[in-house]
């Protein structure tokens, strides 16, 4: 093939900086368009699906609005119910730049609550930083190992991840609600089975004045710290050539099992992690009330973001507004949970159907000079 | 005659509980080994499940014929396994993915649309009897099977047999098989994936139906308990063979009938974690069935693709 000078000339360093970042806005741009054209897309079906139900629809928008973003107490609601977000949806983006769909953000959450509230139990009357280190470290290793055992099953007998991660889900479950009735169960809770309480005083904090607990910030803080993992380390740099090119990380001498099964590590881990917040922060014991379907919204935000762990943050918003705006939903227009949960899936639905769209418009692409 | 049964008690329980149980299964794996076949997964029969037991509810209890009921579910997985066919012949759409989202949607119709159907009783399916030869109570109510049982067995047999000597049956293996045969061959890929779905779709909710219609007979939020889930694990555990279907339908439903039936002969500890029997059954089978090596036995080759 003929080299042409045009070519040459972008070799040049400054000038692959400066395509590179126009590059980086225009795929900026690509990505917020047609992310934007699928909210739209599935807002106005959803306005269809509550007109035939005989409510108006832009009255249940404006409700969904107001509850979610409309004042700073709602504001707050939504951050909270984004805390759990943010890591549970870096369990799915993880794993994906290695090219492995994982869907048991569920379990690992469940799991990760579960046992970061009883190792609390079992250093009861230690300082509250010890209490908490020891919860987060049970928390994230129990969620790093519980997804890592599908990646490990994939890498080495090839098992479908997305499938194994599905079916156990529901052993993750099936497993909680044992040893929450069981070896874990406080028998003062009989109405509500759950674990013995982490204690008053080692409960996390709420930021100044507001309701919104500082796992928010710790989220936000792990999501930025992913994102240094993904784009300026050469783990990251790896594992998106595992997941892009694996032959090709094979030949570069990367050993693609062990990032596979890093990455997969560190995503269970987030999502353990966000199950030990949420306990230490909101539930103060784990039962029930962690198992309402953090981790599968998490692969909904990790989809929406694209696997970029910045863009989680704002992704992780919006869906924590949809769920915060589904309570005015309910007071005010008598629309139950389930609609929000329809408004969810046509979300999804829309956002993965929009893939489609990429490289489709060509005021999106580099100009290639020649 | 009529004295307790004792320990009998626990396996006519379990095999009555296979003969209500397994249906679901049957229809379910039935639809996605359609499905699969064609080359494409179809994760969201777990939506396709719920929606065909509240429209068949809905519309049974409407009309009071649960014929009619069946039919609409039917026709309503049809629509389902449209939409989910259309959206992945867009390329770069991930079928897995797409699956689940189907999955949220359509649980979350039908949580939605079923609100006003849990009170009132719809009218059920009928059954037939086999146990008339015995007085013992246990036996006459473990042996009552719903007619859609021989209908999905047939449904086995009839799709096995046109997967095998229809001209139908076969473009639908290679689509499977290989999309560049296919292209050469003239037919189209996206059509007859798409006819797949759907029709599986349409066959999976019937299954639905039958948990509404028959047992456990009622409508509510809990009632398909990842039956729809375990549909692409069954197919993978039948080989995609249809007439291995029927097994699978009837180890799974074994596998879940077991719990009660200890639980009713006085064993009650550990009751959740033998809930979990059919997803760790699930999971064993997969280890024990994929390689890394070489392809899975009898997969469809284009399925491998988008499976590992």
């Amino acid at each position: 093939m003929r080299i042409s000078q045009g070519q040459i000339w972008l070799n040049f360093p400054v000038v692959n900086a400066v395509r590179a970042r126009s590059s980086f806005l225009l795929r900026l741009a690509e990505s917020l368009t047609i992310t934007g054209a699928a909210l739209l897309a599935s807002v106005m079906v959803f306005s269809i699906f509550v007109a035939i139900m005989k409510v108006n629809p832009l009255q249940a928008l404006y409700a969904m609005y107001l509850g979610a973003f409309g004042t700073s107490f709602s504001w707050q609601v939504t951050l909270v119910k984004a805390s759990p977000l943010l890591l549970t949806g870096l369990c799915t983006a993880l794993p994906m730049r290695t090219g492995l769909i994982v869907i048991g953000g569920e379990g690992a959450f469940v799991l990760g609550g579960l046992f970061a509230a009883e190792a609390a139990h079992m250093v009861m009357g230690a300082p509250t930083i010890i209490v908490w280190l020891v919860m987060a470290a049970a928390g994230c290793l129990v969620g790093g190992i519980w997804i890592m055992i599908p990646a490990a099953l994939r890498v080495y007998r090839g098992v479908n991840e997305t499938i194994s991660t599905l079916l156990m889900n529901y052993i993750a479950i099936a497993i909680f609600n044992q040893l929450v009735e069981g070896l874990f169960h406080d028998p003062n809770s009989l109405n509500n089975p759950s674990t013995y309480s982490i204690g008053d005083n080692n409960m996390i904090g709420d930021i100044g004045n507001s309701q919104v607990h500082w796992g928010l910030i710790v989220g936000i803080g792990i999501c930025i710290l992913a994102w240094i993992l993904v784009h300026h380390t050469t783990l990251g740099f790896s594992a998106d050539l595992a997941g892009g090119n694996p032959k090709a990380a094979r030949l570069s001498g990367i050993r693609i099992n062990r990032v596979i099964l890093w990455f997969a590590f560190l995503g269970g881990a987030c999502a353990g992690l966000a199950g030990m917040i949420q306990v230490a922060a909101v539930q103060e014991r784990a039962n029930d009330g962690l198992n309402v379907g953090y981790g599968y919204a998490g692969i909904l935000v990790a989809f929406m973001a694209r696997q970029d762990p910045l863009a989680i943050i704002p992704v992780a918003v919006l869906l924590g507004g949809v769920h915060a705006g589904k309570i005015l939903l309910a007071t005010q227009l008598g629309l139950p949970n389930s609609a929000a949960l329809v408004f969810q899936g046509l979300l999804f639905l829309f956002i993965l159907g929009a893939e489609t769209l990429y490289g489709r418009f060509s005021i999106f692409q580099p100009r290639v000079r020649t | 005659m009529s004295q307790s049964l004792g320990y009998w008690g626990v396996p006519l329980a379990v095999l009555g509980g296979i003969l209500r149980l397994s249906p679901p299964f049957l229809f379910v794996s039935l639809g996605e080994c359609l499905t699969e076949k064609s080359g494409r997964i179809n994760l969201g029969q777990e939506g396709t499940l719920v929606m065909g037991a509240m429209s068949a509810y809905g519309i049974s209890y409407l009309s009071g014929s649960p014929w009619l009921g069946v039919l609409a579910a039917g026709a309503v997985g049809f629509i389902l396994g449209s939409i989910h066919g259309w959206f992945c012949s867009r390329p770069r759409v991930n079928d897995i993915a797409l699956g689940i989202a189907m999955m949220f949607l359509g649980e979350g119709l039908a949580f939605y649309l079923g609100r006003g159907l849990i009170q009132p009783q719809a009218t059920q399916l009928a059954s037939v009897n086999l146990g008339w030869w015995s007085h013992q109570p246990e036996i006459v109510a473990a042996l009552k099977i719903n007619i859609l049982l021989p209908v999905g067995l047939a449904l086995a047999i009839i799709m096995w047999w046109a997967f095998r000597y229809t001209r139908w049956g076969m473009v639908v293996r290679l689509a499977g098989e290989s999309t560049d045969a296919s292209r050469a061959m003239g037919y189209s890929i996206n059509t007859i994936r798409f006819l797949a779905t759907a029709v599986g779709g349409f066959i999976a909710a019937i299954g639905g139906a039958f948990l509404s219609l028959y047992y456990p007979g009622s409508w509510n939020d809990n009632i398909s308990s990842g039956q729809g889930l375990m549909a692409v694990a069954l197919v993978i555990f039948a080989r995609w063979n249809p007439i291995n279907c029927i097994y699978a339908a009837v180890i799974f439903g074994g596998a879940k009938a077991i719990g009660p039936a200890l639980q009713a002969a006085g064993y009650s500890s550990y009751t959740y974690l033998m809930n979990a029997a059919p997803y760790v059954l699930t999971m064993v089978i997969m280890i024990i069935t994929c390689s890394r090596t070489r392809a899975w036995v009898g997969a469809p080759a284009e399925l491998g693709a988008s499976l590992r």
